[in-house]
């Protein structure tokens, strides 16, 4: 069968999904038959998103949330990529950082955050540092067993032709475990996303989409909840892909490091 | 990633007893220094004893709790959920994923979906899922099966479309006919992924769990324990069920995935095909 024929069929039925997802779930909710408070129209989630939107209440909330997740997530590559580099370099390190960490790994950030919460209050410090703790892990795993996956003949090749430790440093071994290091990135911006959600519901501050999310549950308005769950999403999926996505194009791809997933 | 888990340098059976012994002790050093500094910290009085408790108290609250069966009870009911909720996820993830990887139809039909809701943390859904399904048992094993569900079904989806095309050819030139050839070609050939999806889903419902547990007011669990906690300030308490936290976490992803890997794909010769 004609490739673009097949792409376009594929795309025309995830749009009809799509379609017939959102009527299904506006004709439940125009049903009657779940209270329309917990179950809201499609049109009025967007509303509400629209309301909160314009008067600045829901990017202010976003503005809050991705402060912290930026803020953990930036401390978590500073500590994660060097300790991880570090470790695969000099051997005393990984001895004494490696149990360490596979003793701490286990724990889920979540579990932390009542801990944090004695320890430093409520608020943007708590919830920064869950950020931190969930994010740091995967940057140093992944930086840890890249700089390990350095093919070593492409060290010796260019210790070969006379490079010295500086330049086999910047010029093979961290390009070479770039790959490994931007899945770390990937996986920690994950993590961190999906931390910070949770600390900020359990650690609840004033602002922020997850505490937002958790505090109309009082007050029963799941416009609000929905709203701020769509914002989350694409918040979370701009990321994802727009930022890593294009960070991996500009230098694993170009260098020909990594083939588009499944060849 | 996570197969480095504890001890990586433990060395195999057969090396001298003194390596064994350097080996254990390289372990178990930073430990010392790590719980070395945490005493000096603590018995300094920086910070008030009720909030940074010396060891000896975090392991005294430990053995009484475990003496008692009130820290036994609530690691049992955590699990229990844990197994409900994953245990879901991974029947309905498994079939979604490979219907998904077998027909053209539902793998258009399923995607779209599966991209616009995988995206958002499963923690955004818990209010409302507390405001459905009413808060305690239902609202957090129904969450914690929709969060490990989307690996499950990714890699499932992955699986089935990277088994090799000409493993199937061989097999139909054989003259397997449909049913065989997923009995016995799709299925062993997809299930590195899918276990490996069932591994990332078991982590994360395991990390949601713990969340869940504070959110969706259980009267039992791990989460809720540490949470209840922190009300009366028993910081020692706090420590020791996310002690106990962490061996649970420890024991599910090192030692029942890997077990399960050992017996079926490391067995059959696959894993290294996959590429290490």
């Amino acid at each position: 069968m004609n490739d673009t024929l097949q792409r376009r069929r594929s795309y025309t039925r995830a749009a009809i999904t799509l379609v017939a997802a959102t009527v299904l779930y506006e004709l439940v909710a125009l049903s009657g038959f779940f209270p329309p408070v917990l179950l809201p129209g499609i049109a009025t989630i967007w509303k509400t998103l629209f309301a909160m939107l314009a008067d600045g209440r829901m990017i202010e909330h976003a503005g809050a949330t991705l402060y912290r997740v930026l803020l953990g997530f930036g401390l978590a590559i500073v500590v994660g990529l060097p300790l991880g580099i570090l470790m695969a370099r000099f051997k005393p390190i990984e001895y004494f950082v490696l149990p360490l960490t596979s003793a701490l790994m286990p724990i889920p950030s979540f579990a932390l955050v009542p801990l944090f919460m004695l320890w430093f209050g409520i608020g943007n410090l708590t919830t920064v540092l869950i950020v931190f703790y969930a994010a740091t892990f995967p940057m140093m795993f992944n930086t840890w067993t890249g700089v390990r996956a350095v093919n070593p003949l492409w060290l010796r090749a260019a210790g070969a032709m006379g490079a010295d430790e500086k330049r086999l440093f910047w010029k093979v071994i961290i390009p070479g475990a770039s790959p490994f290091i931007i899945t770390g990135m990937r996986q920690a911006f994950l993590r961190s996303w999906i931390a910070v959600v949770g600390a900020e519901m359990i650690a609840a501050s004033d602002w922020g989409l997850g505490w937002v999310i958790f505090d109309s549950k009082e007050f029963l308005q799941t416009d609000v909840m929905m709203a701020s769950i769509v914002v989350i999403g694409c918040i979370g999926f701009v990321f994802e892909r727009l930022v890593f996505g294009s960070l991996e194009r500009f230098t694993v791809y170009r260098w020909g490091m990594m083939r588009m997933a499944r060849g | 990633m996570h197969e480095v888990a504890a001890f990586a340098a433990a060395p195999p059976a057969g090396t001298p007893v003194s390596e064994r012994l350097w080996a254990v002790a390289r372990n178990t050093f930073p430990f010392v220094v790590v719980g070395g500094v945490w005493e000096i910290i603590a018995h300094l009085g920086i910070f008030p004893i009720k909030l940074f408790p010396p060891l000896e108290q975090v392991a005294r609250a430990f053995v009484t709790l475990t003496l008692s069966g009130v820290l036994p009870l609530h690691a049992l009911e955590t699990l229990l959920r844990l197994i409900a909720g994953f245990g879901l996820a991974a029947i309905v993830g498994v079939c979604i994923g490979v219907l998904m990887g077998r027909s053209r139809r539902m793998e258009d039909i399923v995607l779209p979906l599966v991209a616009v809701l995988a995206p958002i943390p499963g923690l955004a859904y818990a209010p409302l899922f507390l405001l459905w399904f009413g808060p305690g048992e239902v609202s957090a094993v129904l969450l914690v099966a929709f969060v490990s569900v989307f690996p499950v079904i990714f890699n499932s989806w992955t699986g089935v479309k990277a088994v090799k095309e000409i493993w199937m050819r061989s097999a139909q030139a054989l003259g397997a006919d449909n049913h065989r050839i997923f009995r016995h070609v799709i299925l062993p050939g997809s299930l590195p992924f899918i276990l490996t999806g069932l591994r990332l889903g078991l982590a994360q419902a395991w990390r949601i769990l713990v969340a869940v547990e504070m959110l969706a007011a259980v009267p039992w669990g791990l989460g809720w324990l540490i949470f209840g906690a922190r009300e009366f300030l028993n910081t020692d308490v706090m420590m020791a069920g996310i002690t106990v936290i962490a061996l649970i976490g420890l024991t599910l992803e090192k030692y029942l995935f890997q077990k399960l890997e050992d017996f079926t794909v490391v067995r059959w010769g696959m894993m290294e095909s996959m590429g290490a």
